[in-house]
């Protein structure tokens, strides 16, 4: 029988493995720092999805599923859970770093409003330029709009406060 | 909770499902074909996130039937009689115009539906509502500014925005009726639909007062899709979106 102290080490563990697995849609950011893990405990891993449509759910549980499985934790259960609804705000300080330098603006903290629909105050993740504007509600992926820097032209993606 | 009023969650939850999955079919029919990249891509991730939600609402109906049927199952293995969406969804696309027309008049329906059922008692339902108020929430609000931009835009963009209006008009009174024939179990999950006709009656009034269209006049309403009475337009779209899994029905991804 285990004691406490082993699964401890457990979680910190499965914390460190779920930390090297990437987001299929953007690859800069670990599904932690994307905030969709909520819960790692009692050989459990809770997911939550960011979309109800998004195709990359099932792709990011069958990624963890292998992590998991890789690193001898195939006794560990992955559980989907719905309530809370994620945030953008539950993305990582880290994980919006990542994303600005990967080009693309990231959602403000503290901009979740539970709906899509104002828009927040974006740069441009090229020049810093606040003077854009957007070419389409949707972009490589639905939790993205497409923009274009008015000053730098350069085009790219924002991530939607949700 | 009794098996009458369990049997009726599975209703209240294969409707949901069902309009959520049709109304996503139909918007993916654009794809390829829509007006421009933007609007295409518009269109199917609408269509994305209504499919998603089909998902939800369609695995908790196969759970509380409790015959082994998962929401695959259900969304390809019933026949048009079995479907319980409501006649306005499979509705076809027509122009743009009217596929916005059809899009305006259900995800303000929608949105006013799903912060009632975000209320209720029931965990799942409510988790589903709570999540799917996000999308739908963005739904509501592009195409309410698609009307206004159509009916404010130009002669010809003015007259296809009525005329979609005008069609999709006869079916708006059966939105009203979701909770026909599963009043117990709405009572029991304590779901309140007192109050959205009047609501969504001033939302549409103020949209297309600022897009220049007048209401459309009424008319008789048709009825019939929650019980399993459809349009014409309901056979092909299944036979399209069924074929697959129907040919091969070991297929998987």
């Amino acid at each position: 029988m285990q004691n406490h102290a082993d699964m401890g080490d457990e979680v910190d563990q499965v914390r460190a493995i779920l930390s090297a697995v990437p987001d299929p849609e953007i690859p800069v950011i670990s599904v932690m720092e994307l905030g969709i893990v909520r819960k790692v405990d009692h050989q459990c891993v809770e997911i939550t999805p960011t979309y109800t449509g998004c195709p990359a759910t099932t792709v990011i549980e069958t990624m963890i599923r292998e992590a998991l499985d890789q690193e001898g934790f195939e006794n560990w259960s992955i559980k989907t859970v719905l309530a809370p609804p994620w945030t953008t705000d539950w993305i990582s300080d880290e994980g919006r770093q990542k994303l600005l330098d990967y080009g693309i603006a990231p959602p403000p903290k503290g901009d979740g409003k539970g709906t899509l629909k104002e828009p927040s105050k974006t740069h441009c993740p090229q020049c810093r330029s606040s003077n854009v504007e957007e070419i389409s509600q949707f972009g490589s992926t639905p939790c993205k709009a497409l923009m274009r820097c008015l000053d730098c032209a350069e085009p790219f993606d924002r991530f939607k406060c949700i | 909770m009794s098996p009458q009023l369990k049997n009726q969650l599975y209703e209240l939850s294969v409707r949901l499902g069902d309009d959520a999955l049709i109304l996503g079919q139909r918007l993916c029919e654009w794809c390829g074909h829509a007006p421009s990249t933007e609007i295409d891509l518009t269109l199917s991730n609408l269509g994305l996130d209504l499919i998603g939600q089909a998902r939800h609402f369609l695995t908790y109906a196969g759970e509380l039937e409790g015959k082994g049927r998962d929401e695959d199952g259900l969304a390809f293995e019933r026949d048009a009689l079995d479907f319980k969406n409501c006649l306005l969804v499979e509705q076809p696309n027509g122009d743009f115009a009217q596929t916005i027309a059809r899009h305006f008049l259900f995800s303000t329906w929608q949105l006013l539906f799903l912060e009632q059922l975000a209320q209720t008692n029931d965990e799942t339902l409510r988790a589903i509502a709570r999540k799917s108020i996000k999308e739908i929430s963005y739904h509501a609000s592009i195409s309410a500014q698609w009307v206004i931009r159509l009916g404010d835009g130009t002669p010809e963009s003015h007259d296809r925005m009525m005329n979609g209006l005008d069609w999709m008009w006869r079916f708006v009174d059966e939105l009203f009726l979701v909770q026909e024939g599963i009043e117990d179990v709405c009572e029991n999950i304590g779901l309140d639909l007192s109050s959205i006709e009047n609501e969504w009656r001033n939302k549409v009034a103020a949209t297309l007062k600022e897009a220049t269209l007048d209401l459309p006049a009424d008319r008789k309403g048709i009825f019939g899709g929650r019980v399993g009475h459809h349009s014409e337009h309901l056979g092909p779209l299944l036979s399209e979106m069924q074929s697959l899994p129907r040919t091969y029905n070991d297929a998987n991804w």
